[in-house]
């Protein structure tokens, strides 16, 4: 079994504002998808969700702000996984609450230093 | 209580209080000992109150015979008082005025310390466990070897060897310090939680087994008693138990087959634990951390509504997301599927099963014979036929065994139903 770190990203300008109650079923999917690859005791570690602001240090001490409205794809949060092959990797984001809402998970093996 | 009755009854709740006492006065080095003078003051109790009758407080009357038993032994073995008495911290070093204190106080102390010596991780779990159910609970070889389905000789070596491990580790028998008990005190609830489950999930010798889950829960309050181990975790094992044991009379039926939970007579469940599991998880809920008792408990308390709500079966599933999210366990694997086919319906169920691919476990065959009842009846037959293959405990494989006939009867009535359908259509 390899580590394989997922990668979420979604455009923050084109999600949608949610009530409580939605919010709370939105939750509770993202709950069932990881509760999902967890019952197959495939998750490493569930990862955490990032707030969307933060800072981007370039070279030269030039340092810029976020959130980044102008980029599409922003990063919003991370898990990892434990599979077999890249396939099976990717064959586990089935389901994933964050392609139903226009975003996308970039699957990545952890090549261990 | 008539004398019968009277002995095994105060052997089982005095038996380890003393032993209990006596080991923390005597150190680690000397359990047998202790467990001798203790055997001995019982023995004693059963001869003497045989030929003169009951003393008029039997317990008073053991402590008494256990106390000069003690002082004797000190005189007889001077070895022992010249080695010993001279470590032993309480009172004067002159073993005749060694005072042994058999206060309530004193024996909780006893019993708190000899938890933390007993659940010490120098030694598996296995035999923590069995040194529980021996010096914390006062069962004997031939119970728990009953109870482990070996033989006396495996479990007299497994006793000795944790004894002994102690005794080359020097452990203690003393108040755990704070330091201690935060490092050590999750060790401590997973033996006792051990315990409770090799109590509740054990198919063999029923009576004894809810001993084991009563003993559990006993230890368990015993640190809810004590200040410094009243922590939220343990507040959660207890809520735990009390909702899995308030089950317990409608659990089994006449013959000591097990009733599933669905079949059961919640009329017979114990509301007063109910009540009890609620108050506890209540206490549990303070502070920041949850743990997997607390999860645990929080699924036990929905299954306390019979009702099959939307409500109850969403709360279940994402108790066990979560309790899956910290520890992976195959039966909470399963139980989540179970919980999911509930909120999702069955077909989801099945997909989400088929993932888990738990092929080599007799349950998961029987969540899938489940799942496909009434979707595909020929398949949910193979699936149990496999279950059945596969299981081990006789109580298992009737439950298996009455599932495959009630299927096999609605796949026969499916036949007829679409027979007739056959019929109608040639016409």
């Amino acid at each position: 079994m390899k580590d394989f770190l997922l990668v979420f990203r979604t455009d923050y300008s084109t999600m949608p504002k949610l009530s409580p109650e939605e919010m709370q079923t939105l939750t509770k999917r993202w709950m069932d998808w990881i509760g999902g690859i967890a019952a197959q005791n495939k998750l490493t570690d569930r990862g955490n969700r990032l707030v969307p602001s933060g800072k981007v240090v370039k070279t030269n001490n030039v340092i810029a702000d976020g959130p980044y409205a102008e980029i599409k794809e922003s990063l919003v949060g991370y898990s990892i996984v434990k599979a077999i092959s890249i396939e099976e990797a990717t064959g586990l984001t089935k389901g994933c609450p964050i392609l139903e809402i226009g975003g996308n998970v970039e699957v990545r093996e952890i090549d261990v230093l | 209580m008539k004398q019968a009755e009277l002995i095994p009854h105060l052997f089982r709740t005095e038996y380890r209080k003393i032993v209990a006492v006596l080991c923390k006065l005597f150190g680690i080095g000397h359990i047998e000992i202790a467990e001798d003078i203790v055997s001995n003051t019982f023995l004693s109790a059963s001869e003497i109150w045989g030929l003169k009758g009951l003393p008029e407080n039997p317990t008073a009357w053991l402590y008494t015979v256990a106390k000069n038993k003690t002082k004797d032994y000190f005189k007889r073995n001077s070895l022992f008082t010249q080695t010993i008495a001279k470590e032993i911290k309480y009172g004067s070093t002159n073993s005749e005025e060694i005072e042994i204190d058999l206060s309530n106080k004193n024996i909780n102390d006893s019993q708190l310390a000899m938890i933390f010596v007993v659940c010490h991780p120098c030694n598996p779990a296995e035999a923590q466990i069995a040194l529980a159910l021996n010096l914390l609970c006062g069962f004997g070889v031939d119970e728990i070897a009953n109870a482990f389905l070996t033989t006396k000789e495996v479990i007299y070596k497994r006793l000795q060897r944790a004894k002994e491990k102690l005794r080359v580790e020097k452990i203690k028998i003393e108040q755990p310090t704070t330091t201690e008990i935060n490092n050590r005190l999750n060790v401590v609830l997973m033996i006792l939680y051990l315990l409770f489950n090799e109590g509740y999930y054990s198919s063999q010798n029923m009576t004894l087994r809810s001993d084991f889950c009563l003993e559990a829960m006993r230890l368990t309050y015993l640190l809810i008693e004590n200040e410094q181990t009243n922590q939220p975790f343990t507040n959660a094992l207890l809520s735990l138990m009390c909702f899995h044991s308030s089950r317990f009379d409608a659990r089994l039926n006449q013959n000591g087959e097990i009733i599933l939970y669905h079949n059961q007579n919640t009329g017979l469940w114990n509301q007063e634990l109910i009540t009890n599991g609620e108050y506890f998880l209540n206490q549990a809920s303070q502070g920041n951390t949850i743990s997997k008792y607390h999860l645990e408990a929080g699924i036990a308390y929905w299954h306390t509504i019979k009702a099959d709500t939307k409500e109850k079966w969403e709360n279940i599933l994402q108790l066990y997301n979560q309790l899956l999210l910290i520890e992976y366990s195959p039966i909470a694997a399963l139980n989540r599927t179970y919980a999911l086919a509930k909120v999702k319906g069955k077909k989801e169920g099945i997909i989400e099963a088929e993932k888990i691919k738990l092929t080599g476990n007799h349950l998961y065959h029987s969540l899938m014979g489940e799942l496909y009842t009434d979707i595909d009846n020929a398949k949910a037959i193979l699936h149990l036929q496999i279950a059945l293959s596969i299981a081990k405990s006789a109580a298992d494989k009737t439950i298996i065994t009455n599932k495959i006939l009630e299927c096999e009867h609605k796949n026969c009535h499916q036949h007829l139903i679409n027979g007739k359908h056959n019929v109608t259509g040639l016409n």
